[in-house]
C-alpha cells in the first residue's frame, strides 16, 4: 500500500477549474501534490502500484527496463535450446528443457509486469522485432559446445542473479514481485550450470578442455553484462534515485568477480584474466581492463549472433501469425455462438 | 530381427514412443507461435521424457542404464511407432500428431497403469496432453480458412501412421480392438466439433502397419537419432 493512490482514469476528478490542465489532463497544482506524494513513498521505501500516479519518465524507464529484461528471457532461450536435441544424457536433457521453459515463463511474468504500466506484450514484441528495443547483448554469443550450457548457467545466470536480486526491492511493486519468483528459479539455473561444469572438470581430458574453453569464451562477456562503467552509464543516476536500481554497475560487477574467483578454483578452472589478484587493502579481487570496444560493437548489432537471434525470433512470430489469428477467430465465433444461443433461449422463454 | 535376438521387453515400445515424441516437441523450443505454447509444449515434452526415463529404468536389468538405452541403440533397435518420429511440420501438424498420439496413449496408460513402472501421475499427465491437443484442434479447425486447411492437410498426411498404434504389442495385456474403437470414437468426436473430415486413405505407414514396432522406421528418424546420440557417442564411457 502506498499513499499515492489515484484511480487510473481519475485525472478528470483531479483536474481543478483553476489553471489549464497539463499534458496528462492534470492541473499543475494536482501534479505537484501527486509528485510530492510519489517522492515521499519512494523515499520511505514503499511500493508504487499500477493504479498509483507516477511521473511519466518513471513509467517509461520501467517499461524500457522491463521490456529489455523480458526480451532477454525469450531471446536467451535460443542459445540454450540449441543444445536440447544433443544433450548427452536424459537427465541433462530434462534439466535443460526445464530451464528453457522457465525462461519462457519469466518472459510471461515480465511482459505481464509491463502490461500493468499500460504497454501490451504485442506492442513490445513489435518493437523488439523492429530492432527498436534491446535485449541483453550476452545472447549474441554462440553456444559452440555442450560446456557452453554450463558456462551460461554458472556465469551468465550468476551475473543475472547478482543484477536481479536487488530488483526484488525495486520501488515498482509488480516488477519487484515478478523478480522474487524469477530470482528463485535463476538460482537453480546457476547451480545446475556449476554442477554441469563440475561433472566435466571431473570427467575425461576432453571434457575438461571443453569446460575450460567455454569459460574462456564466456568470462569477459559475462562481466560486460553489468553495463558500462559507472561514469559512462546513461540511465543509472535517475534509476538509483527512483530506487528502480539499488547498486551501481561497477559495484555489482565487483561483487560478481568476488563470488566467481573461489568458485572457479573449486571447479579447477582458470579465469582468463592474468591481472586477477586479491587486493588485501580493498578486500576485493582486482581484475583486468574490459574491452569496451567489443561491448559497443555487439550492442550496435555487430556481435556474432545478433542477426541470427533476431531473425529466428521474427520468423517464429511470423510463422505463428496464422495460429494466433485462428485462436482469436475461434474465440470470437464461440462468443458469437454463445450470445446467439442466449438470444434464442430468451426468445423461446418469452410468452 | 534375427531369430537369435532376445525378445523385446513389452514396455520398450512405450518408452521409445515417449522419448522420441519428447525429443520432437523439444525442437519447438524458441520457435512456438505464442509464449504460452513455449511453456505448454515444453511441459508435455518434459512429462514424456519423465515417462521414458521411468520405463527405461524399469528395463535396466535387461537393457542397461537409461542412457545406454537412449543413446547407444541403432535405429533398427528402436520400437517406437512411426507417428511420433514424424517431423514437427507446422503447428497444425504438431497438434494433430499430439491429438492422434495422446488419444491413444491416455487410455492405454489407464489400462496398463497397474502393471507399468510409471507413477499414477503419468496417466493424469496424458489426460492433460489430450486436453491440450483437443482444445487446439478445435481452435485451428474452426478458426480461419487457413488454419482449417492446414489442420485438414495435417490430418490427411498423418492418418496413415495411425493404424500402427493398434498392432498388438507382445506382452501387454490389452484389448487392442477395443482400444482402437475408443480411439476412433474420440478422434471422430473432436473432428466433428472442429469441422474436420476423417480421411479415407489407408492407415498403414511407410512399410506396413506395425513396422515401427518391429524396428522399421521412416527416413527422418535416422537423422533424429544422429543428432540426439552424437555427443554421447563421441565420448565413450564419459559421465555427464
Amino acid at each position: 500500500m502506498t499513499p499515492v493512490t489515484s484511480p487510473p482514469h481519475g485525472h478528470a476528478a483531479a483536474a481543478g477549474a483553476n489553471g489549464a490542465p497539463g499534458a496528462d489532463g492534470l492541473d499543475p497544482e494536482a501534479v505537484s501534490a501527486f509528485q510530492a506524494a510519489f517522492d515521499t513513498a519512494v523515499a520511505a521505501d514503499e511500493r508504487i502500484e499500477p493504479r498509483d500516479w507516477m511521473p511519466d519518465a518513471y513509467r517509461s524507464t520501467l517499461v524500457r527496463q522491463i521490456a529489455q529484461h523480458a526480451h532477454s528471457e525469450i531471446i536467451g532461450m535460443q542459445p540454450e535450446a540449441n543444445w536440447i536435441a544433443r544433450a548427452p544424457s536424459l537427465r541433462r536433457k530434462a534439466i535443460l528443457m526445464a530451464k528453457v521453459q522457465d525462461e519462457a515463463g519469466h518472459g510471461l511474468y515480465l511482459y505481464g509486469a509491463a502490461e500493468t504500466l499500460g504497454t501490451s506484450r504485442e506492442e513490445l514484441l513489435d518493437k523488439l522485432h523492429a530492432g527498436r528495443q534491446k535485449y541483453s547483448s550476452i545472447f549474441n554469443y554462440p553456444t559452440l559446445t555442450w560446456a557452453d550450457v554450463g558456462a551460461i548457467g554458472w556465469l551468465v545466470d550468476g551475473a543475472a542473479i547478482t543484477n536481479q536480486v536487488p530488483l526484488c526491492r525495486c520501488s515498482y511493486g509488480p516488477y519487484a514481485r515478478a523478480m522474487v519468483r524469477i530470482c528463485k528459479e535463476e538460482s537453480f539455473h546457476q547451480r545446475q550450470g556449476y554442477e554441469l561444469l563440475l561433472a566435466l572438470t571431473r570427467g575425461t581430458e576432453a571434457q575438461r578442455a571443453m569446460a575450460q574453453d567455454a569459460v574462456d569464451r564466456w568470462w569477459w562477456p559475462s562481466l560486460m553484462m553489468f553495463g558500462p562503467p559507472d561514469d559512462e552509464s546513461a540511465h543509472s543516476a535517475q534509476s538509483m534515485a527512483w530506487k528502480i536500481k539499488r547498486h551501481s554497475n561497477d559495484e555489482l560487477r565487483q561483487r560478481f568477480v568476488d563470488i566467481c574467483v573461489p568458485q572457479a578454483e573449486a571447479l579447477g578452472l582458470t579465469l582468463p584474466d592474468p591481472d586477477l589478484r586479491w587486493n588485501e587493502e580493498r578486500g576485493h579481487w582486482d581484475f583486468g581492463a574490459i574491452d569496451w570496444r567489443e561491448f559497443r560493437e555487439v550492442l550496435k548489432g555487430n556481435g556474432p549472433c545478433n542477426e541470427q537471434r533476431l531473425e529466428q525470433r521474427r520468423r517464429a512470430h511470423e510463422n505463428g501469425a496464422w495460429v494466433r489469428e485462428a485462436a482469436a477467430a475461434h474465440a470470437a465465433k464461440q462468443s458469437a455462438r454463445a450470445s446467439q444461443d442466449g438470444a434464442s433461449r430468451t426468445a423461446r422463454s418469452e410468452p | 530381427m534375427t531369430s537369435t535376438a532376445p525378445p523385446t521387453p513389452a514396455t520398450l515400445p512405450l518408452g521409445d514412443d515417449a522419448l522420441i515424441l519428447s525429443h520432437r516437441l523439444g525442437e519447438w523450443a524458441g520457435h512456438a507461435p505464442v509464449l504460452e505454447e513455449e511453456v505448454a509444449l515444453a511441459n508435455i515434452a518434459l512429462d514424456l521424457l519423465g515417462q521414458a526415463r521411468a520405463l527405461y529404468t524399469g528395463l535396466a536389468d535387461v537393457l542397461g542404464s537409461e542412457d545406454e538405452i537412449a543413446f547407444l541403440r541403432e535405429e533398427r533397435a528402436f520400437r517406437n511407432c512411426q507417428l511420433v518420429e514424424q517431423p514437427n511440420g507446422d503447428f497444425a501438424h504438431t497438434i494433430v500428431r499430439q491429438l492422434f498420439f495422446s488419444t491413444y496413449q491416455q487410455p492405454l496408460y489407464a489400462r496398463l497403469s497397474p502393471v507399468l513402472p510409471l507413477a499414477a501421475k503419468a496417466v493424469r499427465e496424458t489426460a492433460y496432453h489430450r486436453d491440450h491437443a483437443e482444445q487446439w484442434t478445435l481452435r485451428l479447425g474452426d478458426g480461419t480458412e487457413e488454419s482449417h486447411g492446414r489442420t485438414q492437410r495435417a490430418v490427411d498426411t498423418l492418418w496413415r501412421y495411425t493404424g500402427e498404434l493398434f498392432q498388438p504389442i507382445e506382452g501387454l495385456e490389452v484389448d487392442w480392438q477395443e482400444l482402437a474403437e475408443e480411439w476412433s470414437a474420440g478422434v471422430r468426436d473432436v473432428f466433428d466439433r472442429a469441422g474436420l473430415t476423417v480421411p479415407e486413405g489407408p492407415r498403414e505407414g511407410a512399410w506396413s502397419a506395425g513396422a515401427g514396432r518391429q524396428g522399421l522406421h521412416t527416413e527422418p528418424f535416422g537423422r533424429l537419432l544422429a543428432e540426439m546420440q552424437h555427443l554421447h557417442r563421441s565420448h565413450p564411457g564419459a559421465t555427464w
